[in-house]
């Protein structure tokens, strides 16, 4: 059976890391009504690839697409569609110093986090958990007033 | 060897077996061209626009199977080959365009005639490249052309910054090519192909719905095989027609939004669709839902992303469709052929019942008419080209296309002002093949200026205006769907085609009757000279049948019957 309409879907993609590979995946989003959702993408150590993990959503027939449709451009090595992944995504929040430190303190470390820099004014805190989890790391931060928050895309890794 | 990034490209398009490069030059390229002008290895035409060099590559290509050269410079020179690549690109043919780029140190200054070429044509080529160092050069070149013509072909843009055409490096053309990223898949899976050819034995109404890939991986031979072996009869899209040849008796016509009866209603009853080559355009399948809706699907194409794209497949077969043909043929020698008779019987009524036809007239030549009789004339021998609109479906459903390569139009992207300068390649490609451009009073003016490069090369095309001072389909479209109202749509006034011709050295004719039809044809084919022969035909006639855009393929506006046929 298809499963329901547009579901989430984490596709990792290995291309050649040469200039404008990026643009390529990107276009080819943009051109055929794809969404991106979140993209990240680094070299692959050791090597002249780079590794672009995009989450996006659609039905079943245009993940299909999507992912053939990658497939057919040039510097593309590898198409991975996620099934069974370990998926980590991260979160920078800068609260300003008056607020209550060591119950921000306490709330990092329940989501795997912490305090990784703080100013005369600022601290900065780190978390790295599953998507899900740090979009709860960022509605509990929420009463701690945070002055800035920077989420990074996610990263994924088949099991 | 040691030479320059120009020489480079040269000795790469001779390398290649390049025999005619189409091009424009200017401030960015002009390192090549004056390379260009040393060289004895290929000959260059001068177009006059950007876009008739890169449709004039585009017919060299689709005329020959061998990857067209275009050559223009950055800027506008680029921006101009823009339509002719997303034509080529639509309709996968295998093109290599080189364009001039500003010096490196430019690029991203907003350069006088600089813009982003592979920006701009990522989405309407196979592959483009930026072409950063001298040493990269000809590995980049000869990726190039294999890109081009190797798995689906389509159009590869190398951009080359002007410092380096002139910069000095080693060449060495690469004899062959590792693109670890790229390995296209030809052999189809021969699991897959036996369970096929299961689904075909076991079939009651088979039919075999033949694409333009069928052409690319020149698998005429192949297609009219198995058709032949099997029996099963066959249905032919836009960029196919030739494939099965004019009279073979299993060929219904051609199929989609202006597809005759016949081949529509095997469409829609049929209960295994063979698709070869063929990639479910909207124009061919009308409303999805509708479509085929009695049938498994067999689907071969080198593509998979074709696969299963707008229909879903039972029957995925992967590869090229000479090399799965090949497989499947052997496979079929115990096929019983009595089985489709009853199918091909209920389709041989269809076609007696409504047969592809129009009411000829006396007073005033159809365009149906002079299509049948260019037939007629110059047949199979011909090379057919033709632009978009009215004139190339009516060339499309009665000009008696016998062989794959003869019939060269815009099919995907629909690009007026596309025949003539395909037209100039096919004729530079096969001078002694009679080449014929059918076109319209609209879409001819859209590369007219070819007129002056087909008389300077003494190119003999002959442009066959079918004049009904309309933009004709558009014209249709609005009498079926727009109350009539023909909104810019009336082209009543008109150059003085024969004098416009004769101004830029070509030959005109203007026909009015049958008789100076026949007269102008024979007195054109005998002449070394371009021309055009403005004909005027029925201003109100439509393409029939027809599928409304969005339409099941079984709801046809059909034309009225022939004198004397009433029921």
């Amino acid at each position: 059976m298809a499963k329901a309409t547009n579901e989430r879907r984490v596709v990792s993609v290995v291309v050649m890391n040469e200039s404008s590979v990026l643009a390529r995946v990107t276009a080819l989003f943009a051109g055929r009504g794809y969404n991106i959702e979140s993209l990240t993408v680094a070299p692959i150590p050791g090597s002249d690839m780079s590794h672009i993990t995009i989450a996006t959503n659609g039905s079943t027939k245009v993940i299909e697409q999507i992912t053939k449709q990658l497939h057919k451009l040039i510097p593309v090595y590898k198409v991975i569609e996620h099934e069974e992944m370990v998926e980590k995504e991260m979160v920078l929040v800068k609260f300003p110093i008056a607020e209550n430190l060591s119950d921000i303190s306490v709330l990092c470390a329940a989501y795997n986090g912490g305090v990784v820099n703080v100013g005369k004014e600022m601290i900065i805190t780190m978390v790295a958990d599953e998507p899900m989890r740090i979009k709860h790391f960022i509605e509990a931060a929420q009463r701690y007033n945070p002055c800035e928050i920077v989420r990074g895309g996610v990263v994924a890794i088949e099991r | 060897m040691q030479m320059s990034g120009a020489q480079m490209v040269c000795e790469a398009i001779i390398a290649e077996g390049v025999k005619t490069v189409f091009g424009y030059p200017g401030g960015a390229i002009m390192h090549v061209y004056d390379e260009i002008y040393k060289q004895n290895g290929f000959e260059h035409i001068l177009n006059r626009h950007e876009q008739a060099s890169v449709h004039a590559a585009d017919g060299y290509a689709r005329a020959t199977g061998e990857v067209g050269v275009a050559m223009v410079t950055s800027g506008p020179g680029f921006t101009n080959a823009v339509t002719g690549l997303a034509t080529a690109y639509m309709d996968s043919i295998p093109m290599v365009v080189i364009s001039g780029q500003v010096p490196l140190s430019l690029i991203g200054t907003d350069g006088f005639q600089e813009i982003d070429a592979v920006g701009i044509s990522r989405p309407c080529t196979k592959h483009n490249f930026l072409v950063r160092t001298i040493e990269e050069l000809p590995r980049v070149l000869k990726e190039a052309f294999y890109i081009a013509r190797s798995g689906r072909p389509g159009p590869v843009l190398v951009d080359i910054p002007k410092d380096i055409t002139v910069d000095i490096g080693e060449f060495a053309y690469p004899e062959s090519v590792d693109i670890p990223s790229y390995k296209p898949t030809y052999k189809g899976n021969r699991r897959q192909i036996e369970k096929a050819v299961e689904a075909i034995k076991s079939a009651k109404k088979p039919l075999l719905y033949i694409g333009g890939g069928t052409v690319l991986s020149n698998a005429s031979d192949l297609v009219r095989e198995l058709a032949e072996k099997t029996q099963i009869p066959a249905v032919e899209t836009l960029m196919a027609r030739g494939v099965m040849g004019a009279k073979n008796p299993l060929l219904l016509g051609m199929l989609g939004m202006h597809g005759n009866y016949a081949s529509n209603m095997a469409m829609s009853e049929t209960d295994l669709v063979i698709s070869l080559g063929a990639r479910f355009d909207d124009r061919v399948t009308g409303k999805l839902s509708e479509f085929a809706k009695y049938a498994d699907v067999i689907h071969v194409d080198i593509d998979p992303a074709n696969i299963a794209k707008l229909v879903d497949v039972d029957y995925p077969i992967v590869g090229d469709v000479t090399q799965v043909l090949e497989k499947m043929i052997p496979l079929l020698d115990d096929v019983n052929t009595d089985r489709y008779q009853a199918w091909r019987e209920i389709l041989k009524r269809y076609d007696e019942l409504h047969p592809q036809s129009y009411v000829d007239s006396d007073e005033v030549i159809k365009p149906q008419w002079a299509i049948e009789r260019l037939g007629e004339l110059v047949g199979v021998d011909a090379i057919i080209t033709s632009d978009v609109g009215q004139h190339q479906m009516w060339a499309a459903q009665h000009y008696p296309f016998d062989r794959p390569r003869q019939w060269i139009n815009s099919g995907g992207l629909g690009t007026m002002g596309f025949g003539f300068p395909a037209a100039l390649g096919a004729k530079r490609a096969f001078p002694e093949k009679t080449v014929i451009n059918i076109t319209g009073d609209g879409s001819i003016l859209m590369n007219m200026q070819e007129l002056v490069t087909a008389a300077e090369y003494k190119i003999p095309v002959i442009n066959v205006i079918l004049n009904n001072h309309f933009l004709g389909m558009v014209r249709q479209w609005q009498t079926f769907f727009y109350e009539k109202r023909y909104s810019e749509t009336d082209l009543t006034f008109q150059p003085n085609w024969k004098a416009l011709a004769e101004a830029c050295g070509g030959i005109g004719y203007d026909v009015t009757t049958k008789e100076e039809f026949d007269a102008a044809l024979k007195d054109a084919i005998k002449q070394d000279k371009v021309c055009f022969m403005n004909v005027a035909v029925n201003r109100f006639e439509d393409v029939l049948p027809m599928v409304p855009a969005g339409g099941a393929l079984f709801n046809m506006m059909l034309p009225q019957k022939k004198h004397g046929e009433e029921k």
